[in-house]
């Protein structure tokens, strides 16, 4: 265990200073019911009050909000995804065997996608590039594994993939709740503040606009809304849950893609699911921010994806930047005792 | 199934949570694609092709249910020797009529009763006034005593008929006409087939566009007669799923909407045919035969009480004079046909926006534009009643906003929240809802519409002395008035009333068994009698499915008789044993009551104290002619149908014949489409060339529309409303990457799409999730458009019902709107009066000239 509430695994509202706190409460999303409706998106719309993000068609297959924004507090991501096995991993093999169909198109239509440009009303939005890369990366033939980060070869020049084996993957994306959560941490005005429930909540009358919190979350969650300059995110419906009511997307969620309920027992619940999944032959289903020793000590909100992270945008491996800060202040301290000591040394020399 | 019912999808994701295993057929790869085991691309419109390869499976290998087929099917009975098949005539079957398009039916008819057929000056008027099918519904005239061979080997017998029939419908055959690979289907036929039986049922699901095809009612008799050879009805999970499109589509088939049909399927009377009250009845009761419509008088009666009260008696027949009667086509294509030709004055649309969500659009808005007056009642200013202002014949020209002589009256509606009432949804079951908050402004509901409208229209009439008024005179009016402004009527009132009652007491029947041809019961819709049990609303039961048994019988009411499943006699064997524990639903019970009853989980869909082994005697009719072993109580032999002998104006068995529109000719039959669809042959309303027609190849391309989960229909409801519209923002067209290759469309780029009646634009999404198929031997195209987009509303674009014309199926009236061909190209359409030289371009080159008529029969080639 750490000597500190910087990393590692620890259940944070009691660490935050709430003493009999509630069990922490949080999200699983199981990807593999999830039909894409987007019946999350606008539920949480309806009962938050968040602005619609525009009229622009992206191109992103069904995906037309584009990511998780200040207006977009749930976002559902539609991932075309021609694969070059055999099949395995795809409820529908050989969905286009025996047709006359040719190489795939998504990773081309992803990029021309991503080019179009969209105004999602927020600062910084949904930066285009990285979508495009994400996309294309998910045709990439067996090889190297794409890791979200730009290759050496340009987007859209990744070797046709054949599309005998599709899948069309879909994912309601949301705010992860960490454990160790890197908005709350920078916030100098606490108007992020962690709840009793362990989730972490903006809170819009005291938050100036500073926009510290943007690049402090490893996710890229925390957006700031255009126009009024204040950073806006998923609140896990807190004003829901304080009297026991279901946070509005999962409870329009039709097919329990979205489960929201006591962390401890979501995660055995998803550990049963993984477990029937690979029972059933999904073997690439597997949890993604459920590990309390990973970088963020674990998510609030978790999921069960049917592929790497990076496919749906995700960041493999994400850590909290505030992880290192007692690296960084011994490593200060240590810069600080060494001039210290060499302050005194050469005082010393002076004097010798 | 998932884009335009996520809510009732989660049943599925619930089935293969628990082992189901899911397959889809489709031409695209929809959500539904993304969540099935197995996802099937097929061509639009070769269904027939694709499930009579499924039968030819089941027959050709015995794997039918031989014992469910024997005892609850027609297998065993011997058609007429002069019946000949389509395999026989080259698509047509014996009795076709060159001259009224239609068949004289007497040969179709079980052997011994061609004498009571329809010929085809009755097929004809069927066509007219959609009434074919009720023919079947309310079973035929068919006496007891049909010549059977059980052993299923006589070659007269149906099941030898369906064999022969179906024999050439192999998977190569499939493979050909679908664009199927055998292997892939082989694999759908064994899952179903494997998945079927006494142990086990599988349930065919369908969403309502399958039926909006020119032969729309054959492909539901296709899946019907799967079903009922691998004993999938009746059954739990078994089934036929027919997946209603809006929220209370059913009840307003239940309680119609429809021109041919009055509360209970009862049918709208015919002038000329059902001149007198006992005409009518007799029509639908067959004195002679057997099953549940032997007691149809009392339905009328009963419907005829609850319309005149007490004006309503025996000596003026309970006021079946002063019900309207057919004169011929009163669909709503021919109305709007009639609107152009200046036939019809007034237009109500109600929740409804045909200027974009109805076959052929043009011809919708340049109807609405010749009407004295439209009242358009609905939540926004919807497309319908804006198309006089800025609708696209007015870009082109055509339509004047100063000179557009139709007087429009937009009256605000209540929502479904600000307003009570029932919802009949898929499974025929009634929710009561609440109301949640008042409606806003002047919106008020539709109960509350039509009561103040009847009202002053029976006040202005009062003292009529026109004969023509005195139905609407003698209407009961008489509904009390409720809310802060007193005057909305109770849904409440309104569901006592269809539930129906004693006339000498007020108190409300316990279902339809109680209703008297006496005129001393009154009910509103016979099958939904028992709604209003006890005096209380069994619609608004909500006990969490959780606290009761799989069945949830303390949830809503179902139609008929709270029965959640119909036909359920069928789930157990002949002697009224379970077809096995797994499956076990409803069953005989020796011991029960005096001398035995039916029980189960679900309310018997069979007299309850009548023995399996129960036989009727000789002369026997209506319900007392039903024997201990009918499962399908409502037909006339008891039977469920894989042959119908009458009732359907198309053929006695599903036959494939290509789409009014297709770029294929026939492989199978000379005959390239449905000889007996319903057409309106007029210029303007064109049908592209098809093979073996010339031309054809000016619209290479398949077409279909549906619907997104993010709208719903024609946008009223959705494209109004941010949060929906930012889903789905733009007017788009889902092209294979094949496709765009060919005709050089990017993706996010504008796309034209042409037909003969219009031409219009949208973005391009360029996506694997279609593919070309490979169909008799070349490659063939088809591409996917949503039907949403009208011209009003936060997002707006171009509507795809304007690219499809008017050809309906023969039985119904449903419009050919899944699937036509079409032409695509690169970029924007002609905007304004360019528009209309660059469709008669097109037209020109497709020779759809003045003067050219499809022949409703393929001629011969050379």
């Amino acid at each position: 265990m750490p000597s500190n509430s910087l990393y590692g695994p620890l259940d944070p509202a009691p660490d935050a200073g709430y003493t009999d706190a509630p069990p922490r409460m949080g999200f699983f999303t199981d990807t593999s019911v999830c039909i894409g409706c987007k019946a999350c998106e606008v539920a949480c719309k309806e009962w938050n009050g968040v602005p619609d993000d525009g009229f622009n068609l992206l191109g992103m297959s069904y995906d037309n909000t584009g990511g998780l924004t200040a207006n977009s507090w749930r976002h559902v991501a539609f991932i075309e995804q021609p694969r070059a096995s055999s099949g395995a991993g795809t409820d529908t093999p050989g969905a286009f065997a025996g047709t006359p169909a040719g190489p795939s198109a998504s990773a081309h239509s992803a990029v021309v996608a991503a080019s179009a440009g969209q105004d999602t009303g927020t600062d910084p939005g949904v930066p285009p590039a990285v979508d495009a890369l994400a996309a294309a990366g998910t045709v990439a033939p067996p090889g190297p594994q794409f890791l979200g980060m730009p290759g050496h070869d340009l987007p859209g020049r990744i070797p046709d993939a054949p599309r005998t084996d599709f899948r069309w993957l879909m994912m309601s994306n949301v705010c992860k709740h960490c454990t160790h959560a890197g908005c709350l941490d920078v916030c100098p005005t606490g108007a992020l503040f962690r709840t009793e429930f362990g989730t972490v909540v903006v809170q819009e009358d005291i938050c100036n606009g500073c926009g510290y919190c943007i690049p402090a979350c490893p996710y890229g969650v925390i957006d700031q809304r255009q126009g009024d300059g204040r950073a806006w995110k998923c609140t896990m419906c807190y004003d829901r849950i304080g009297d026991g009511l279901t946070p509005a997307c999962a409870k329009a969620c039709p097919t329990e893609s979205i489960q929201y309920g006591e962390l401890s027992e979501l995660r055995e619940r998803a550990a049963t699911r993984v477990a029937a999944l690979h029972e059933q032959g999904v073997g690439e289903a597997r949890l993604y921010g459920h590990d309390e020793n990973d970088g963020v000590g674990g998510d609030g909100a978790f999921f069960l994806l049917l592929d790497e992270p990076e496919v749906y945008g995700l960041p493999p491996d994400p850590v909290v930047p505030t992880k290192n800060l007692p690296a960084m202040w011994r490593r200060a301290g240590l810069a600080a005792l060494t001039m210290a000591a060499a302050v005194v040394v050469a005082a010393a020399g002076r004097r010798r | 199934m998932a884009e335009a019912h996520p809510v009732g999808f989660q049943w599925v994701v619930e089935a293969k949570k628990r082992g189901a295993e899911i397959i889809h057929v489709d031409p695209r790869f929809t959500r539904t694609s993304a969540l099935a085991h197995t996802y099937v691309p097929v061509r639009a419109g070769a269904d027939i092709v694709f499930l009579g390869g499924v039968i030819n499976y089941i027959l050709s290998n015995e794997l039918d249910f031989r014992e469910y087929v024997l005892a609850y099917t027609n297998a065993s009975m011997l058609v007429s020797e002069d019946f000949q098949d389509t395999e026989d005539l080259d698509g047509l079957f014996s009795g076709y009529d060159p001259e009224k398009n239609v068949y004289d039916q007497t040969t179709w008819q079980y052997q011994g009763q061609q004498h009571t057929a329809q010929d085809a000056g009755d097929a004809a008027e069927d066509r007219e006034t959609a009434s074919g099918l009720e023919q079947e519904s309310h079973g035929p005239p068919i006496p007891a005593d049909v010549p059977r061979d059980p052993t299923l080997r006589d070659p007269r017998c149906v099941y030898q008929v369906l064999k022969r029939h179906y024999a050439r419908y192999t998977p190569e055959v499939v493979e050909q006409v679908c664009g199927v690979p055998p292997e892939k289907f082989l694999k759908v036929c064994e899952a179903w087939t494997r998945n079927s039986g006494r142990e086990r049922t599988t349930a065919l699901v369908y969403s309502v566009g399958w039926t909006q095809h020119s032969v729309g009612v054959q492909y539901i008799r296709t899946g019907a007669i799967i079903q009922l050879l691998l004993g999938n009805m009746g059954r739990p999970g078994g089934g036929v799923m027919a997946l209603r499109g809006h929220a209370s589509i059913q009840g307003s088939t239940d309680i119609p909407t429809l021109f041919n049909l009055l509360p209970g399927y009862l049918p709208m009377p015919v002038a000329g045919t059902h001149d007198s009250f006992r005409q009518w009845v007799d029509s639908i009761r067959h004195p002679d035969q057997k099953g549940f419509w032997a007691n149809a008088e009392s339905y009328a009666v009963s419907l005829l009480k609850a319309y005149f009260g007490d004006a309503a008696t025996a000596e003026n027949d309970w006021g079946f004079d002063w019900l309207p009667k057919l004169t011929g086509d009163h669909g709503t294509y021919q109305q709007v046909l009639d609107m152009i030709d200046g036939k019809i004055k007034g237009y109500f649309l109600l929740g409804q926006n045909p200027a974009v969500g109805s076959a052929h659009g043009k011809a919708q808005r340049l109807g609405m534009a010749n009407l004295d007056w439209l009242v358009v009642r609905d939540l926004f200013m919807i497309e319908s009643a804006e198309f006089w202002k800025n609708g696209p014949e007015v870009a082109t020209g055509e339509l004047v906003p100063e000179e557009c002589r139709t007087e429009v009256f937009v009256v605000p509606a209540a929502s479904h929240v600000e307003k009570e009432g029932t919802f009949t949804q898929t499974q025929r079951m009634l929710q009561w809802r609440e109301k949640a908050v008042e409606p806003p402004g002047d919106c008020r509901s539709e109960l509350w519409f039509f009561y103040h409208l009847g009202r002053m229209v029976k006040e202005r009439l009062a003292s009529s002395q026109d004969p023509r008024d005195r139905g609407l005179q003698a209407l009961t009016w008489d509904y009390p008035l409720y809310g802060e402004r007193h005057d909305e009527p109770s849904g409440e009132d309104v569901l006592k009333e269809i539930n129906g009652y004693d006339v000498a007491t007020g108190a409300p029947v316990p279902g339809f068994t109680a209703l008297k041809a006496d005129g001393s019961t009154a009910c509103g819709c016979w099958i939904y009698a028992g709604v209003y049990k006890d005096g209380v609303n069994q619609a608004a039961r909500r006990k969490p499915g959780a606290e009761q048994d799989w069945v949830a019988r303390e949830w809503g009411w179902v139609w008929p008789a709270d029965r959640r499943t119909l036909y359920n006699r069928a789930s157990a064997d002949p002697d009224g044993r379970p077809w096995s524990e797994r499956k076990k639903y409803v069953w005989w019970d020796p011991d029960a009551g005096e001398a035995g009853e039916w029980t189960g989980y679900d309310v018997p869909d069979f007299e309850k104290t009548k023995p399996p082994s129960y036989r009727p005697p000789e002369g026997a009719t209506g319900v007392a002619a039903i024997s201990g072993d009918d499962a399908f109580i409502m037909q006339g032999d008891g039977k469920g149908w894989l042959y119908a002998p009458s009732g359907l104006i198309d053929g006695p068995l599903p036959t494939h014949y290509e789409s009014v529109e297709s770029p294929v000719r026939n492989p199978l039959y000379r005959q390239q489409a449905n000889p007996t669809r319903k057409l309106y042959d007029r210029t303007d309303n064109l049908v592209n060339p098809s093979p073996p027609e010339e031309h054809a190849e000016v619209f290479p391309f398949i077409f279909s529309t549906s619907r997104l989960t993010e709208h719903h229909t024609a946008g009223g409801m959705s494209r109004q409303l941010a949060y929906l519209s930012e889903l789905q923002p733009a007017m788009f067209v889902e092209v294979s990457p094949e496709l765009a290759a060919l005709r050089g469309l990017d993706h996010l780029g504008w796309a034209t799409i042409v037909t003969a009646r219009s031409a219009i634009e949208a973005r391009v999404l360029v996506t694997d999730r279609l593919t070309p198929l490979r169909i008799d031997g070349r490659t063939v195209h088809q591409v996917w458009l949503p039907y949403h987009f009208g011209f009003s509303g936060l997002v707006t674009g171009d509507a795809a019902n304007d690219l499809i014309g008017i050809t309906l199926d023969p039985n119904v009236l449903i419009q050919e709107s899944k699937v036509g061909t079409c032409d695509m190209r690169p970029g924007r359409r002609p905007e304004g009066p360019e528009l209309l030289p660059f469709l008669a371009g097109y037209r020109r080159r497709a020779g759809l000239d003045p003067g050219h008529h499809t022949p409703m029969l393929t001629p011969p080639e050379d």
